[in-house]
């Protein structure tokens, strides 16, 4: 058989890919713009190309918490949020890591309230960050698919056992249309391995689980933690050549780079925006600027030995994300910043698409004017020197 | 029947000791709970009708029958006395330990 | 007594106070439903006295579920073992009263709309014990706890010192959903809490049991009491033993002569400071209870 070609929207591409997975248990709770994924999930059950029990629950809560116990008998399952849903879940994904229950999520990346904004940006996951879970951001349709079949081979593999979400930007990704090609069942019984849960509940051999423990044992256990997501950046990267091995599609790990061996002026991205930067990429080389992109893919486990090794020959680089840790900067700024602490290159901070604002192929052109312009001032910009710039905002002139 | 076994020698020395996460095997049992109580039940043979009732309504699950004697697994009995007050044959007393 | 219970031990060595009510429900649970069986503890006193690593007090498949989570993971462990073909297993729950009126009461809610196949069972002894003796809504009215202190200033008021609100009913509560079967227990009555336990495995959906256990800790009782003043609730009818199953409620026991309320109340600290007025409102309550109760169960 063939390898298929479909028109699809990201939603529908997530769905399709869980489908491949074949989890038995499906958790099912509504938020835009994540929904699709579960009215489509309903859809396959209900006419038998999917073999899953099907739960309807109510609350995001609830959805995490029902999933991971079906995960400790050993099932393979799904569940799927965004948003307040996700934040309302917080507590159970640290439960669900702590617990190793390698559990696999999707999150569309929407806005947190207030102001109340179905439309997207990353503070609803990146505010999660420290919950335990890897965390992958994906850039279209195709690579949301495939990374559902990752996200499996890689939570379940016995040296991480870690749960893993993997997020979509709201709408932009979610609910666009694209043309993916969908790997045939075939190609996915070779990629991805039946669930064998060494830990799981057994009536003769019963355990019981998720304990508490005495402070003396309980920093081993975050150790253990701690380093089963550092084993997680080798089994991607060798999780996603096996995927390029049967598919032809690998996405490079931990990062994904474009023109930046070379390149003096950088923005490090994450998610669907790359497309587009990449775009503005290709026509600023094409008037012989040397710029480059580098797509954070995975924002834990973090990727700072690559970040390191593709922006040797960066000059300036402006990290540019929908994300604020409000009084201070960008997650994915500090984390950047962290990573290159001891690098010789300036560092600007942009926020951008909060509340789902448009981001605009200008606004990409102006930010590599900047970085360009920061270095040739030399250290003292003359571009005030802010930590944080918002993208598309005017800021009052007293204020600035 | 036999009693629920108690490895006191279990002894975590080093990470590697600890488990894959959060779970451990089922009924692992450690340590005893005897230094918690001040008064111990005793049973009277000789008036015990066998009746099971101080077996149902222990807290601990420490009294059981074996060989027609109601017995009590003391590692574990807390001395609540319910036992004693609820003994329709009034055949348990409490009785103070010394430490 | 009808049912078997095994001879085998599923809840031992565990840390609950001497006298724990709790523990009772549980352990003698445990002995009806048997090996094949899953438990779901939230956080509360039997999940803190029963996993304290590395001393494991489950002799049977048994997990901590986060606070609110009961009836969201047992319809998960229940699901999945349906996924995955296991069968004549038991899922059963054991929440607290804070873990199942109040933050539990969502996922419960949801499990039952569910109809899964699980067992639920909210052991009841009036107040968040785990963390120190805070009220809950089943906290009943009159009770004195750490935050329903005896004074006036609070809770103020002629009467009504301590807990100001009446006990929340979870089994008309979980009967308004259509449960397939609800029961109200008590460890002051061991056969019935049995039966009725035997009785939920052998349903085909959702099962409620809502048994009264005494915390001699919290209420102010001597450990040996236990048992004793759970028997003395239902005597003097401030709880009843009750079911619910195809719609229809039986009355387990209707008690034609109640013993007094007074005596009852006054044997227990966390009623010390009770006026006789206040004694008078809770009987005026009971019999309101009583009334519609058996109108229920006509």
């Amino acid at each position: 058989m063939e390898p298929t070609k479909k028109f699809v929207s990201g939603d529908e591409a997530v769905a399709i890919g869980v489908k491949l997975a074949k989890p038995h248990v499906i958790a099912a709770y509504p938020i835009t713009p994540q929904t699709i994924v579960v009215e489509r999930l309903a859809e396959m059950v209900e006419s038998g190309e999917l073999e899953s029990e099907y739960m309807y629950v109510e609350s995001e809560h609830s959805a995490l918490a029902a999933v991971m116990g079906a995960s400790v008998l050993g099932a393979r399952t799904f569940t799927a949020t965004s948003s307040q849903g996700l934040l309302y879940m917080a507590e159970v994904l640290h439960y669900a890591s702590g617990g190793r229950v390698p559990l696999v999520m999707m999150n569309a990346n929407r806005s947190v309230a207030l102001p109340w904004s179905i439309f997207g940006d990353q503070r609803d996951s990146l505010s999660l960050l420290d919950s335990g879970w890897i965390q992958v951001y994906v850039e279209d349709a195709q690579e949301s698919l495939d990374m559902m079949l990752q996200a499996y081979a890689i939570a379940e593999h016995p040296d991480v056992l870690t749960p893993v979400m993997v997020n979509l930007d709201g709408f932009i990704l979610t609910h666009t249309y694209e043309c993916i090609e969908i790997p045939t069942s075939e190609q996915v019984e070779t990629f991805l391995p039946k669930f064998e849960f060494a830990n799981k509940m057994d009536i003769n051999e019963p355990k019981n689980l998720f304990f508490s423990s005495s402070p003396e044992h309980n920093i081993g256990f975050k150790y253990q933690q701690h380093k089963a997501i550092e084993n997680a950046k080798s089994v991607i990267e060798e999780i996603d050549k096996k995927y390029e091995a049967v598919t032809t599609r690998g996405y490079g790990g931990l990062v994904d780079a474009y023109k930046c061996d070379d390149a003096d002026y950088i923005i490090i991205t994450l998610g669907s925006i790359t497309g587009l930067v990449r775009d503005v990429v290709e026509e600023l080389r094409s008037e012989g600027q040397k710029v480059g992109v580098l797509k954070v893919r995975y924002m834990r486990p973090f990727p700072d030995e690559e970040i390191r090794a593709y922006t040797k020959a960066a000059k300036v680089i402006g990290v540019l994300e929908k994300d604020i840790s409000f009084g201070y900067q960008g997650t994915v700024f500090t984390n950047v910043s962290a990573a290159l602490r001891e690098c010789d290159v300036q560092l600007i901070n942009y926020v951008a698409g909060l509340g789902g604002k448009n981001i605009a192929r200008e606004e990409i052109v102006h930010i590599y004017k900047e970085l360009n312009d920061t270095e040739n001032k030399s250290k003292v910009s003359a571009v005030k020197s802010q930590a944080v710039r918002f993208v598309g905002v005017e800021v009052p002139k007293d204020e600035d | 029947m036999s009693r629920r076994k108690v490895d006191k020698t279990f002894k975590i020395s080093s990470i590697k000791d600890l488990p894959c996460g959060t779970y451990g095997k089922a009924m692992q049992l450690t340590e005893t709970m005897e230094g918690w109580r001040n008064e111990a039940p005793i049973i009277d043979e000789k008036t015990c009708s066998l009746c099971n009732w101080c077996y149902l309504v222990c807290p601990e699950g420490v009294i059981y029958q074996e060989d027609k004697k109601m017995k009590i697994d003391y590692r574990f009995c807390k001395g609540c006395g319910i036992c004693a007050k609820e003994c329709r044959k009034k055949c348990i007393i409490m009785e103070r330990e010394e430490k | 007594m009808k049912t078997k219970l095994e001879q085998e031990e599923y809840f031992y060595g565990h840390k609950g106070c001497a006298g724990c009510g709790g523990s009772i429900a549980v352990r003698l649970a445990l002995k009806v439903l048997g090996k094949n069986t899953l438990v779901v503890l939230p956080a509360g006193c039997m999940s803190a006295v029963g996993f304290v690593y590395p001393q494991l007090c489950f002799g049977v498949n048994a997990l901590i579920s986060p606070f609110a989570s009961t009836g969201a993971m047992l319809s998960g462990l229940y699901v999945g073992a349906k996924a995955l073909g296991l069968k004549d297993v038991n899922v059963v729950g054991f929440a607290g009263d804070g873990g199942t009126a109040d933050i539990g009461l969502q996922a419960l809610s949801g499990a039952i709309d569910r109809g899964d196949k699980i067992i639920y069972i909210c052991y009841d002894n009036e107040a968040y014990m785990n963390t120190g003796v805070q009220k809950s809504s089943l906290t009943p009215y009159g009770a004195k706890t750490t935050t329903t202190p005896a004074g006036d200033r609070i809770h103020g008021g002629t009467y009504g010192r301590g807990s100001t609100s009446v006990k929340k009913d979870m089994f008309d509560i979980v009967t308004a959903h259509n449960i397939a079967y609800a029961a109200t227990a008590s460890i002051g009555n061991i056969p019935d809490y049995i039966r009725k336990v035997e009785k939920a495995s052998k349903m085909q959906g959702t099962s409620y049991i809502h048994v009264a256990a005494p915390c001699p800790t919290g209420w102010g009782v001597e450990s040996s009491d236990t048992v004793a003043i759970a028997k003395e609730a239902i005597d003097c009818g401030l709880w009843y033993l009750a079911e619910y199953e195809d719609g229809e409620y039986t009355l387990n026991r209707d008690v034609k002569e109640f013993t007094s309320v007074k005596e009852y109340l006054k044997k227990q600290n966390r009623f010390k400071h009770l006026t006789d007025e206040d004694i008078v409102a809770i009987g005026c309550q009971r019999d309101k209870k009583w009334k519609s109760l058996r109108k229920k169960a006509q």
